[in-house]
């Protein structure tokens, strides 16, 4: 479904990611974990389209699309959905309405036709249920004087609205108190599948405890330096990054 | 002094014998100080303080004519500009009987034009015409004093109310270089309430010049809602001012909507004169192109315990250029004023710009008072993250507009013409009409 090819990205002139190479597959839950300044939101961003970082080589194919070449509204209309760390509040833009056009725009793209202002409401409703969300919240402005807990509910409910087929999690686990975990990994369960993939890209292991993945891979320095099943994110959990960068021979950045 | 006060002097004594009220001393009077002011103060420039930011070259190096008075259009020309059962209109500054509409009015409210009740009436306009926008201000001011020729009279008697709004539409014909003088006066006695909508138009574009005038007094428990709307030709000049004073008890709203215009300059002055009293200044300018819009307020508050809120905000596209300047005074007797300002400006273009000059005045020491000022652009981080869910970039940019003129236009009360700005507001931006929220 995805596949990253020695992909370099600099921020503001700065090389942050320098040769990312990873695979996935449909049915596949990775975790990129690794130390804060390792590039993790980075690669998170310039999946879902963030135009301010300079691709500097490498290539991301999608589905066989030249991803990088499109635009991130084409993007989330092929399937993408970012969970963002830092949920942009937009006050004046109701979240009803973010919801209801995102979802149209998507469904279209997908060849399926716009659901009625009835349908979606039902719709919504039922994936608020899923996100323990009172309905106050759907005619508030989007994610303006939301908790940071409520923050990342809300960008859960629009990954389970939307059903995307990629879903990438930027730290959504950060901030969230167990309860609140629990419930946004019962949102990103009920949209495995064999058809969907999910990347969470995580600095604490915490996360894996309620959502299982099949890969975990270690970013450090802007590389993916080791990689490996879920015993691996245990083993970071224990043991900390210092072992790695003395195992792999790289700086890994900022120590957790 | 350039020769150019001497050629509106002449075009005075030209127009002379067709203003009204020549047989009325007090009038007479009044247009003679006016003069004299004119005479002596000539045209405001760059270098007074208050016109700093606005360029009056263009509009008095210019030699307008009195409007000639045209063949009228057909009610079906007017459709666009309709926003009310109730409605006075007016083509180049004179009033037009037979596009009017009128609703049955309760007993004790007389809207007419002010030229009919000047005739009809003296007693009771005399009183209030000229108090409160005196010609002193400048030379515009003085200009349309002299010039006073019609607009609409509005008194509404003491506990009266009207349910529905009146709409004052002022319309140019297209006619080139005409000057276009517009005074109203409205006075609302203890305890009345109405709705009133002020707005210019134009049935097609040409340069000419509307000097505008409208004065408001509201007695005690008095209440007035105050909707002035700009939509004149792209080419045209507009200069007015909106003067209010405030009784006891009474409670001024103004949403004040600049959309149309070459170079206009709306000055509104609200005085609280008694305590108690209440003024909400709303405002909204969206311009592009090369658009000049400037908006030049002040309030003050002379009594206790006096409330002022004051919200403009504006949308700036193309090269087009906006200043806010807002004075907010508290004299030393107007302990207890609680007085709110803010100005937030959209830069939707790099060769935009926008002036904004709040000023606070506060010579009374137990007072409640702020004020805010921003200009800035697109927040690149909420586009990214409306794209990122599936909106292409057209429709991510309109929504942030609407976003972030929505309060503006929400506090518009009056749903039709509220809708009406919307559509405004997405044609001039020429944004993507957005479906309604689902509710």
């Amino acid at each position: 479904m995805l596949a990253i090819r020695n992909l370099k990205v600099n921020v503001d002139g700065k090389p942050i990611l320098q040769g990312i190479d990873l695979e996935v597959k449909a049915g596949e839950v990775h975790a990129i974990m690794g130390p804060n300044g390792s590039g993790k939101s980075t690669l998170a961003q310039v999946l879902a389209g963030r135009e301010q970082y300079q691709i500097v080589s490498g290539e991301v194919r999608y589905d066989g699309q030249d991803l990088l070449a499109m635009k991130p509204e084409d993007r989330a209309r092929a399937g993408i959905f970012l969970a963002f760390q830092y949920p942009v509040e937009i006050p004046g833009v109701s979240n009803i309405y973010l919801l209801k056009a995102a979802l149209n725009t998507v469904r279209k793209a997908r060849g399926e036709p716009e659901l009625d202002a009835m349908d979606f409401l039902l719709l919504v409703k039922d994936k608020m249920k899923l996100m323990e969300m009172s309905e106050e919240f759907l005619y508030r402005a989007v994610n303006e004087g939301f908790s940071g807990g409520e923050k990342k509910r809300n960008e859960i409910l629009q990954m389970a609205v939307l059903e995307p087929r990629l879903a990438i999690l930027d730290e959504t686990d950060s901030g969230l108190d167990i309860d609140a975990l629990k419930v946004v990994a019962n949102g990103v369960n009920s949209l495995r599948g064999p058809e969907r993939a999910v990347i969470l890209v995580t600095h604490y292991q915490r996360l894996l405890d309620y959502i299982t993945p099949d890969f975990v891979h270690v970013l450090a320095g802007g590389r993916i330096v080791k990689s490996g099943d879920r015993r691996l994110a245990l083993e970071l959990e224990e043991r900390g990054y210092g072992w790695i960068e003395a195992q792999v021979g790289v700086n890994v950045g900022v120590a957790p | 002094m350039t020769a150019m006060p001497d050629t509106w002097l002449q075009d005075f004594r030209n127009i002379e014998p067709a203003l009204p009220g020549a047989d009325i001393p007090w009038l007479q009077a009044q247009r003679a100080t006016a003069l004299e002011v004119f005479r002596d103060k000539g045209f405001p420039t760059l270098r007074h303080e208050d016109w700093k930011y606005t360029d009056t070259r263009p509009i008095v190096q210019r030699r307008f004519r009195q409007a000639a008075a045209i063949s009228l259009p057909d009610t079906a020309a007017l459709r666009p500009y309709m926003l009310a059962d109730h409605q006075l209109v007016f083509v180049d500054g004179r009033f037009a009987p037979s596009l009017t509409a009128s609703a049955r009015l309760p007993s004790g409210i007389e809207v007419m034009s002010l030229a009919e009740a000047i005739g009809r009436f003296p007693d009771r306009v005399e009183p209030w015409l000229g108090r409160s926008a005196g010609p002193e201000r400048n030379g515009f001011g003085a200009l349309n004093a002299a010039f006073l020729r019609d607009g609409v009279f509005i008194r509404l008697a003491r506990g009266t109310e009207l349910e529905a709004p009146v709409h004052l539409l002022f319309l140019t014909s297209g006619a080139p270089d005409s000057v276009v003088y517009v005074r109203n006066l409205i006075v609302a006695e203890a305890g009345s309430r109405a709705s009133v909508i002020e707005s210019y138009a134009a049935l097609a574009d040409a340069i000419g010049l509307t000097n505008s005038v409208t004065e408001i007094v509201l007695e005690p428990g008095a209440q007035l809602e105050h909707y002035r709307l700009g939509r004149e030709a792209a080419a045209a000049y507009h200069v007015g001012s909106t003067d209010v004073h405030l009784a006891r008890d009474s409670r001024y709203t103004s949403h004040s909507i600049a959309l149309g215009g070459r170079i206009v300059r709306h000055e509104l002055y609200a005085s609280l004169d008694a305590e108690g009293a209440e003024c909400t200044l709303n405002g909204l300018y969206v311009t592009h192109g090369r658009q000049h819009v400037d908006n030049h307020t002040r309030i003050d508050h002379h009594k206790p315990h006096g409330t002022s809120r004051e919200w403009y905000k504006g949308v700036l596209d193309g090269q087009s250029r906006a200043v806010f300047s807002g004075r907010v005074v508290v004299h030393p007797q107007a302990q207890h004023t609680d007085a709110e300002q803010a100005n937030h400006n959209l830069l939707l273009s790099e060769n935009a710009e926008a002036d904004s000059r709040p000023q606070l005045e506060i010579y009374a020491d137990d007072v409640k008072c702020a004020h805010g000022a921003t200009v800035g652009n697109l927040d690149p981080d909420a586009l990214f993250y409306l794209r990122s869910r599936g909106l292409d970039d057209a429709h991510a940019r309109s929504l942030l507009v609407y976003a972030f003129a929505g309060d503006v236009l929400k506090r518009i009360r009056l749903a039709p013409l509220r809708a009406h700005l919307e559509q405004q507001l997405t044609e001039r931006l020429a944004l993507q009409r957005l479906q309604a929220e689902p509710v």
